[in-house]
This record gives C-alpha cells, sequence and structure tokens, in this order.
C-alpha cells in the first residue's frame, strides 16, 4: 500500500467514526445514504476502472438486493441481517450471472446497450407483475435486527452501513492487489494480449460481473432497510446513469475516486437543493447540478481524484510520480 | 383481432416506427461519424415537442400562418442551436473517452431539462391540430383514424426519402458515408472534418427536433418527454448497427411494431418486449444487423 492511500484510509475512517457525534439526525441520515451510494458506486468501479466494462444496468442488482429483504422478511416474525443479507446478496449475484454470462459476448457499446436491456427487463418485471407491488412499491414493516441487536435507531445502522462500507473497501483492495485483479486490469488494457498469454479472459470478466453484482446487492440491501420502502425506481436506468457519473466524477482507476465521486455527487445534490444558499430557486437544482457536470467534464478530465496531480503540476512545476506512471497506464 | 382493428394498429406501428427514425437516424450519425454517445438527443426530441408548443399561438398571430411555417421557424431555430451546441460543447468532446461525453451530455440533459421547466413549467400541455387535417377517415361504422397520424407518417417517409437521396446521391452524402466507416481515412483525404462534423450534428438535431414537432399534438407535450424517446432510439441504433442508417430505419420498423402489437396482445409483458428482442438480436448478431455506412 501506498502512503497516500493509508492517510486517505484513516481520515476518512476517523472522520466518519466522529461525524455522528457532532451532526443532528438529518445530518446522520444523509451520510447513511451517501456511504451507501459509496458502496454501490464501489462496485460498479470494479466492473469500469479496473476491468473496463461499462456496465449501464448495475441499478437492476441494486435493487435486486432491494427487493429481496422486503419480500423475504415480510413472511418473517423476526427478520435477522444474517441470512436476509446473504440472500439478497445471492440473488443479486445469480441475476448478475445471467446477465454476465449472456452480455459478455458482446463488446464495447453494444455490451452497454445489452446490460441496459437487461437492467430494464428486471426493471418491467417489477413494474407490471405483483411481486414488486407495482408503480407504488412496498414498504418493509418488520426491519431486520442484527443477531437480535435492534437496527432501528439511525446512528445503529449508520455504524453498521460503516462497517460495510469498510468491508467492501477491504474486499475490493485485496481483489485489485491479487492475481485476479492483476488480470482484470490487464483485460482492461489489452484483452487480445490477454488471451494470447493463456487467460480464459471471459471466465474473469464474468467473475469480476458477479462479485460487482453481488455488491451493488450489499447496497440495495442496505439502501431497502434504511428507507423501509422500495419501488421500481430503484432498478430505472436513472439510478445505473447517476452511479456511473458519480465513478466518472470522482476519477476512474482508483477505488477512493469511486467514493469521493459519491461522495460529492450527493453533497452537490444538497448543496444546489439547498434553500438557505438559493431561496425558491433551489427547486431548480438540476440546472447547478448539470453545469457543474459539465464544468467537471471541461476542466477535470480526471475526475476529482485528479485534482492534487493538476494543482502539482500548475504550482510546483512538476510531474508527479503517480502521475507518470497513471498516463503510462493509460497508454 | 378482426381486420380494422388489425390495420389501425398497423398504422399507428409504422407512424410510430417512422418517428423513432427519425430521432434514431441523428443518433446513428453522430454517433457513428464522430463517435459521440449523444445521451442529450432525446432532449432535442423534447425542445422540438415545446417549440410547436411555444411557436404556433405566435406565428398564428404574427401573419396567421399555420402548422408549415411553425415547424419552418422550429426547424431553422433548432439548426442555429445545433450549431452553437456543438461549437460550445460538443467539438470538445471527440477525442475525450465515451465516458467523459457520456458525463458532460448527461449534465447537458439536466441543464436543458431544467431550463425548459423555468422557462415553460412543469404542466402538461396540448398542440392544436389544424383544422385541415383534423379530420378522420372512416373504416366501418365504430372506427375511424385520424387523418393527422397519416400526415406523420407520411411527412417521416418524406424526410426519410430526402435523407436516402442525400446521402446516397450527393457529395456530402458520399463524405458522411464514408466518415462513418474510417473517420482518419477521410481526414487524409483532404475533408474539411470539422465543417462535416457540424453540418451532420445540426441536421441531427434539427431532424430530432422536427420528430418531436410533428409528433406534439399526438402525444401532446410533457416534461421528461425525451427520455423514453433517448432509451428506445439507443435501442434501435444498436439493433441496427452503429452508423447504419439502412439499420436504423429497419430497425424502428421493428420495434414500431413489436411495442404497438405488444401492447394490444400481450399488456402484461409489452414493457419488456423491445428488450428481450434487443437481448435477443445482439446476442445472435453482436455487432446489430447491418455494418455503418450501408
Amino acid at each position: 500500500m501506498k502512503k497516500s492511500q493509508i492517510i486517505f484510509i484513516v481520515v476518512l475512517l476517523i472522520a466518519l467514526i466522529g461525524l455522528p457525534f457532532l451532526g443532528s439526525e438529518y445530518a446522520i441520515d444523509w451520510m447513511t445514504k451517501t456511504l451507501i451510494y459509496g458502496i454501490f458506486a464501489l462496485s460498479l468501479e470494479l466492473l469500469v476502472g479496473t476491468t473496463g466494462l461499462v456496465c449501464f444496468g448495475q441499478a437492476a442488482f441494486f435493487g435486486i438486493g432491494a427487493y429481496a429483504v422486503v419480500n423475504i422478511s415480510a413472511d418473517l416474525d423476526v427478520p435477522d441481517t444474517v441470512y436476509l443479507l446473504p440472500i439478497s446478496i445471492l440473488l443479486a449475484g445469480l441475476y448478475a450471472l445471467f446477465v454476465g454470462a449472456l452480455s459478455l459476448r458482446t463488446k464495447g457499446v453494444y455490451f452497454i446497450m445489452v446490460t441496459l436491456a437487461f437492467a430494464q427487463m428486471a426493471y418491467y418485471v417489477i413494474h407490471d407483475t405483483p411481486i414488486g407491488g407495482g408503480t407504488d412499491g412496498i414498504y418493509l414493516y418488520n426491519k431486520p435486527s442484527l443477531l437480535g441487536f435492534s437496527l432501528n435507531s439511525s446512528l445503529a445502522f449508520y455504524l453498521f452501513t460503516l462497517v460495510c462500507l469498510f468491508f467492501v473497501f477491504a474486499l475490493l483492495g485485496l481483489i485489485t492487489q491479487s492475481r485476479f485483479g492483476r488480470a482484470l486490469s490487464g483485460i482492461r488494457i489489452n484483452e487480445l494480449r490477454m488471451r494470447a498469454v493463456g487467460y480464459e479472459t471471459y471466465n474473469y470478466k464474468l467473475m469480476a460481473f458477479v462479485i460487482s453484482g453481488m455488491i451493488a446487492g450489499l447496497a440495495g440491501y442496505l439502501f431497502a432497510v434504511k428507507d423501509g420502502f422500495v419501488n421500481p425506481e430503484l432498478l430505472s436506468w436513472h439510478l445505473s446513469g447517476a452511479v456511473l457519473i458519480m465513478i466518472i466524477l470522482g476519477g476512474l482507476g482508483h477505488l477512493r475516486g469511486a467514493f469521493i465521486g459519491a461522495f460529492a455527487f450527493a453533497l452537490l445534490e444538497e448543496f444546489f437543493r439547498s434553500e438557505v444558499i438559493f431561496g425558491s430557486f433551489a427547486k431548480y437544482w438540476h440546472l447547478g447540478l448539470g453545469l457543474s457536470i459539465i464544468l467537471c467534464v471541461a476542466f477535470l478530465p480526471r475526475g476529482l481524484f485528479g485534482i492534487p496531480f493538476i494543482l502539482q503540476s500548475t504550482l510546483l512545476g512538476t510531474k508527479s510520480a503517480d502521475n507518470e506512471s497513471q498516463i503510462e497506464e493509460i497508454k | 383481432m378482426d381486420f380494422s382493428t388489425f390495420l389501425i394498429q398497423t398504422l399507428n406501428s409504422v407512424q410510430y416506427g417512422l418517428l423513432l427514425f427519425l430521432v434514431a437516424a441523428g443518433l446513428t450519425l453522430i454517433f457513428g461519424i464522430m463517435g459521440v454517445i449523444n445521451l442529450a438527443h432525446g432532449s432535442f426530441y423534447m425542445m422540438g415537442s415545446y417549440l410547436a408548443f411555444g411557436l404556433s399561438p405566435m406565428v398564428a398571430e404574427a401573419y396567421g400562418g399555420g402548422l408549415i411555417s411553425t415547424f419552418f421557424i422550429g426547424v431553422v431555430i433548432a439548426i442555429i442551436l445545433g450549431y452553437l451546441l456543438e461549437w460550445m460543447f460538443y467539438s470538445y468532446l471527440y477525442e475525450r473517452d465515451h465516458l467523459q461525453q457520456v458525463l458532460m451530455t448527461y449534465g447537458l440533459i439536466l441543464v436543458i431539462e431544467e431550463i425548459r421547466s423555468i422557462l415553460v413549467g412543469d404542466d402538461v400541455h396540448g398542440v392544436p391540430i389544424p383544422d385541415w387535417l383534423s379530420a378522420s377517415i372512416k373504416l366501418n361504422e365504430v372506427m375511424t383514424y385520424p387523418v393527422y397520424r397519416l400526415f406523420i407518417s407520411g411527412v417521416c417517409i418524406l424526410l426519410a426519402l430526402v435523407m436516402f437521396l442525400v446521402l446516397s446521391k450527393t457529395k456530402l452524402g458520399m463524405m458522411i458515408r464514408a466518415g462513418s466507416v474510417n473517420r482518419e481515412m477521410i481526414q487524409s483525404l483532404g475533408v474539411n472534418i470539422k465543417f462535416l462534423y457540424r453540418i451532420v450534428f445540426a441536421a441531427g438535431i434539427a431532424i430530432a427536433a422536427f420528430a418531436g414537432m410533428v409528433a406534439a399534438p399526438v402525444s401532446s407535450v410533457y416534461p421528461g418527454m425525451g427520455q423514453g424517446v433517448l432509451i428506445i432510439c439507443f435501442v434501435i441504433v444498436v439493433i441496427g448497427g452503429i452508423g447504419s442508417i439502412k439499420g436504423a430505419l429497419i430497425a424502428s420498423l421493428l420495434i414500431g411494431f413489436i411495442d404497438t402489437f405488444g401492447k394490444v396482445l400481450l399488456p402484461e409483458v409489452a414493457g419488456v418486449l423491445v428488450y428481450v428482442f434487443m437481448a435477443v438480436i445482439l446476442l445472435w448478431k453482436p455487432s446489430g444487423l447491418f455494418k455503418a455506412g450501408s
């Protein structure tokens, strides 16, 4: 691990654990939502940033994870996270296996569109059939506890989400450092060469796709339990688009980038929606969000993650080692 | 299903398919030639509808003009807008990664949608059908078919023919077709690529806006109307093969039929059908039905 990574993680951990003691109920709730988006963005980062597969249907796995917990816990007296969470993750993973096995036959833009198509299928199945409660969605009346401990208070649930986030962070960190993760990076940079070296790239990509779907399912589970409510919008292409925007905004190719992107997206949304700053104009918050996204593309081609390198090279006139290694990687 | 219902649904399918073709044609050309994924293309369709809504009372008041002059003014505005947007935003995207394009055009969707909200508000509006097109044709005792829908199909076919002639018979069309097959090659043959891009972009935007204008009287005008069209059009572009106008035409008509008849025959699964069809096509032919340039 590099020094910058360790510093980032330690600072993040301290800030996130300390935050609830300063913030109000609303702040905790907002932070929980943002952390869940962080997990969701991390799941996509494994596909887009590491493997180079742009999936435009990530919301399907998120939604399946969310719907699974609501549907199953409705029939239980004492729902518990210990078995509900694995079921959610497993179902999302199974759908990811199905989608991945078929869609990985295509490439590039066609892959983007096939994953979108499969997500839309899941959307319409939930939207049009009785299992999902139709357009209105369903409520989760009986919130799952964790080994008998209640997760009903927002602080408890925040801490649980935080643990999940760090687990995902650690897992993905291990994956990207491992032989398997190196192979995925190799596939992103030059798939043909990886095949020539003897890797069955299809299997590697499928594996990454399923892991990513499972993590998205985890995020969906957390989202459903947090809100106590699910509706078909959780599977819509808007959400798939938004999470893609988050990781591009943050900067591709780094786990931190995905997290920073999710955070920045949520912050921007909160900022432009705040009536304290914008008064009645806050109703049109999409305008500010859209303009800042456009500005980001224009001035930060490598995402928010690239800001320190830009500052470094303009202020000091030098190029950092990290910067150069990245440029090489892109080539 | 008796014959007249079948006839009505067939006409509806053709009309819907042709309308989608107008939007998808611009999308596939912009994608095929400039390599830009233009997520904001649906927003231009929406813009066209709102132009029809905003312009038609003004045009009627100014010199008593009707639908045709509204369309004409709307198309001119759309061309100017397309030209300006290409110059201001899109021209920076050609060298960029696909994901950057997705990000920026997503930002544009949000901006256009909010500007629309500020200017016109979020209500659903209607656009009146002019008197000379508001009649209906009687099919049997109970069923009739509105003339305006036939008018839409007719105009779309006319426009598709013009597009076909321009693309296959003129020098400009030749350059566009060549550009969609190999960009670098025509650049090195001395074609002014920047100019070509700007023309294709402005034309694509104008056609999408025109589709929105023609559709406005039947579909009414409402917020977010562009986004549903956008996703369907991406499906069409991908089924037809990126950069292929012929593919886009055939795929649009297929989607028009599947969607319209799906809603009549299998209403429970109508929403899924289009996507199932696309998945099947792509699994059978992983890069669409037709090659670029055809």
